[in-house]
């Protein structure tokens, strides 16, 4: 168990920067996921396309082979992903200035995964929005921003708050295959750090990374069953 | 896309189909010219649609073109082994699992009575100390993510003395994680099921074990299909990970075809068409499948079509809107 106490700064450094993937993620995911989800409810055809397309192509791929697209790709397409080095924020979270583009690729990869599940999830709750509703707003003589505003968010919201909830810890689990691609230093590879080249035992090692992805997860879904029941109450 | 397509506008009247039309050519223009300067132009600059990087996937004559792709079907073949095998696995242990969470709640109540007092402690102590440890387990294993759960394997069991072949590695992690969601799917959904079904099977004598395998199980199932089919794309998804562990699966294959070849973006591109192709048709089948059963019984009203929170949200299309539409 001497590990855990030996190498805790290991630890909590591999827990400061999956807790820093999964922020910059989410918060990354839900702007473009929203985006998507404005694109899949649109009345203009060729943008339901894209929307619709975006979501079919990345709900159904392997985030290893999205990973290796950003990896691959975001070079071939001239890109090292410096628009992420963003002046204050990198600052904060320091890995999005470092020269290694890894941290950054892997981050948009995670967005571009996430962003699909977003989509879905704010998109069922705009569809389980009942549609009288919005024709009754629509003969009060509301216009499309007021409908949306007053009427159609506000219950949407209610309905996509648990399934959006549990696509960000599905997020968080998914974030650990960061570490596999060249990210120094989360969780991940931390632990495959300690148990392969440093050669500690492996039970210690594997408790402590555990707890730290418990740590966001469970908690997290506990939230996400509270809100559920509290909403089945409601209803 | 029909006239359901969403609650927020009216059907257009022949202004605002003109509109839409023009919008539309619009939005179609600009995204063309938006692709064209902005994926197609480097993609090309760089030489990617050379035929000397293509050739070999989709070129017939080219002389790797057989070879490539009997690769690459070996590693799908293997794919699709360690997949079929996790999830018939995840399958049996997942449904022994919820009928085991379910069997000890329902010893949670029972008192014991007519029993020694110190033997019914015994047993209440037993049967609750065992539903907490179900439980722990099930929170664990939900919470971890499935890249670490199958690392810990590949890792552990060698520590051990135990060694298998990386597909058992691959195939155990994905149980082991799968086996958790699944169980708690089939939960939720036998706890959705209307209580008169439980106190029926009671009443005409069924012991508790009979009354979940005969009554519980099979509807839970039934409601379930959706969400477990689901699942399988989720699992199909997740064999991509045995590359961490160097399964040979698709991914892997790709890597090593990549080494001689120095092609990445377009085996990825062949690699991604082909998960897509798969797990697209899956899809739809849960789909078709949801819709088949919302049909044919009035199953639709139940609270426990909602997918429960675990689930992913893959199948965000029907769960979240059936449950939600409080009708």
């Amino acid at each position: 168990m001497g590990v855990l106490i030996d190498k805790f700064d290991v630890f909590a450094g591999g827990f400061w920067l999956t807790l820093q993937i999964c922020v910059l993620a989410a918060i990354g995911a839900l702007i473009l996921g929203a985006i998507v989800a404005v694109l899949r409810i649109s009345p203009v055809p060729p943008l339901r396309a894209v929307g619709t397309g975006y979501v079919n192509v990345f709900r159904n791929m392997p985030l290893t082979v999205v990973m290796f697209f950003a990896a691959f790709g975001l070079p071939a397409l001239g890109s090292n992903a410096d628009f992420l080095r963003i002046p204050v924020i990198d600052s904060l979270f320091t890995r999005l200035g470092t020269d290694l583009p890894y941290f950054r690729f892997a981050l948009i990869a995670l967005v571009l995964y996430t962003a699909a599940f977003v989509c879905e999830a704010l998109r069922s709750g705009v569809n389980a929005v009942p549609a009288g509703q919005a024709e009754a707003a629509r003969s009060l003589g509301l216009t499309f921003g007021q409908n949306l505003r007053y009427v159609v968010l506000p219950q949407s919201w209610k309905a996509s708050i648990v399934p959006l909830g549990s696509v960000i810890i599905a997020m968080i689990k998914n974030s650990a295959l960061a570490g596999f691609f060249g990210v120094v230093g989360d969780l991940s590879a931390t632990a495959d750090q300690l148990t392969g080249a440093e050669g500690y035992a492996f039970i210690p090692v594997a408790i402590g990374i555990s707890i730290g992805y418990l740590i966001m997860t469970v908690p997290l879904g506990a939230l996400l069953d509270r809100i559920e029941k509290r909403q089945a109450v409601a209803r | 896309m029909s006239q359901q397509t969403s609650v927020l506008y009216d059907v257009p009247g022949p202004r605002q189909r003109r509109i839409t039309l023009i919008s539309s050519l619009v939005a179609g223009v600009v995204l063309l010219i938006g692709a064209y300067f902005l994926i197609y132009k480097p993609l090309d600059d760089k030489g990617q649609f050379s035929m000397e990087l293509w050739g070999p996937l989709v070129d017939p004559s080219n002389e790797n073109f057989s070879l490539v792709w009997e690769r690459i079907g070996l590693g799908f073949k293997n794919t699709l082994i360690a997949a079929a095998l996790a999830i018939v696995a995840s399958l049996v242990v997942g449904t022994l699992l919820a009928v085991l969470r379910i069997q000890l709640k329902s010893l949670a109540r029972r008192r014991f009575t007519g029993m020694a007092t110190p033997l019914a402690y015994l047993l209440r102590g037993l049967s609750l100390l065992l539903s907490a440890v179900t439980r722990v387990c099930v929170e664990v294993f939900r919470g971890l993510p499935v890249v670490i759960t199958i690392f810990f394997v590949a890792r552990g069991f060698p520590e051990f003395g135990i060694s298998f072949d990386t597909l058992w590695y691959l195939v155990i992690g994905l149980t082991i994680y799968n086996s958790v969601v699944i169980a708690e799917i089939l939960r939720s959904g036998m706890e959705g099921l209307p209580g008169g079904q439980a106190e029926a099977a009671a009443a005409i004598g069924l012991s508790p074990l009979q009354t979940t395998r005969m009554i519980l199980l099979p509807q839970a199932f039934r409601i379930m299909l959706p969400a477990l089919i689901s699942q399988l794309v989720v699992v199909l998804k997740d064999t991509s990970l045995g590359f961490i562990i160097s399964y040979e699966e698709t991914l892997n294959i790709g890597k090593q075809i990549i080494g001689v070849l120095d092609n990445p973006i377009q085996v990825y591109v062949v690699i991604a068409a082909l998960f897509i192709a798969v797990n697209y048709s899956l899809s739809k089948l849960a789909q078709y499948v949801q819709r088949r059963l919302s049909r044919g019984r009035k199953t639709a009203n139940l609270p426990a079509q909602q997918a429960p929170a675990t689930a992913l949200i893959s199948q965000a299309e029907g769960g979240g809107g059936a449950g939600g539409g409080g009708n």
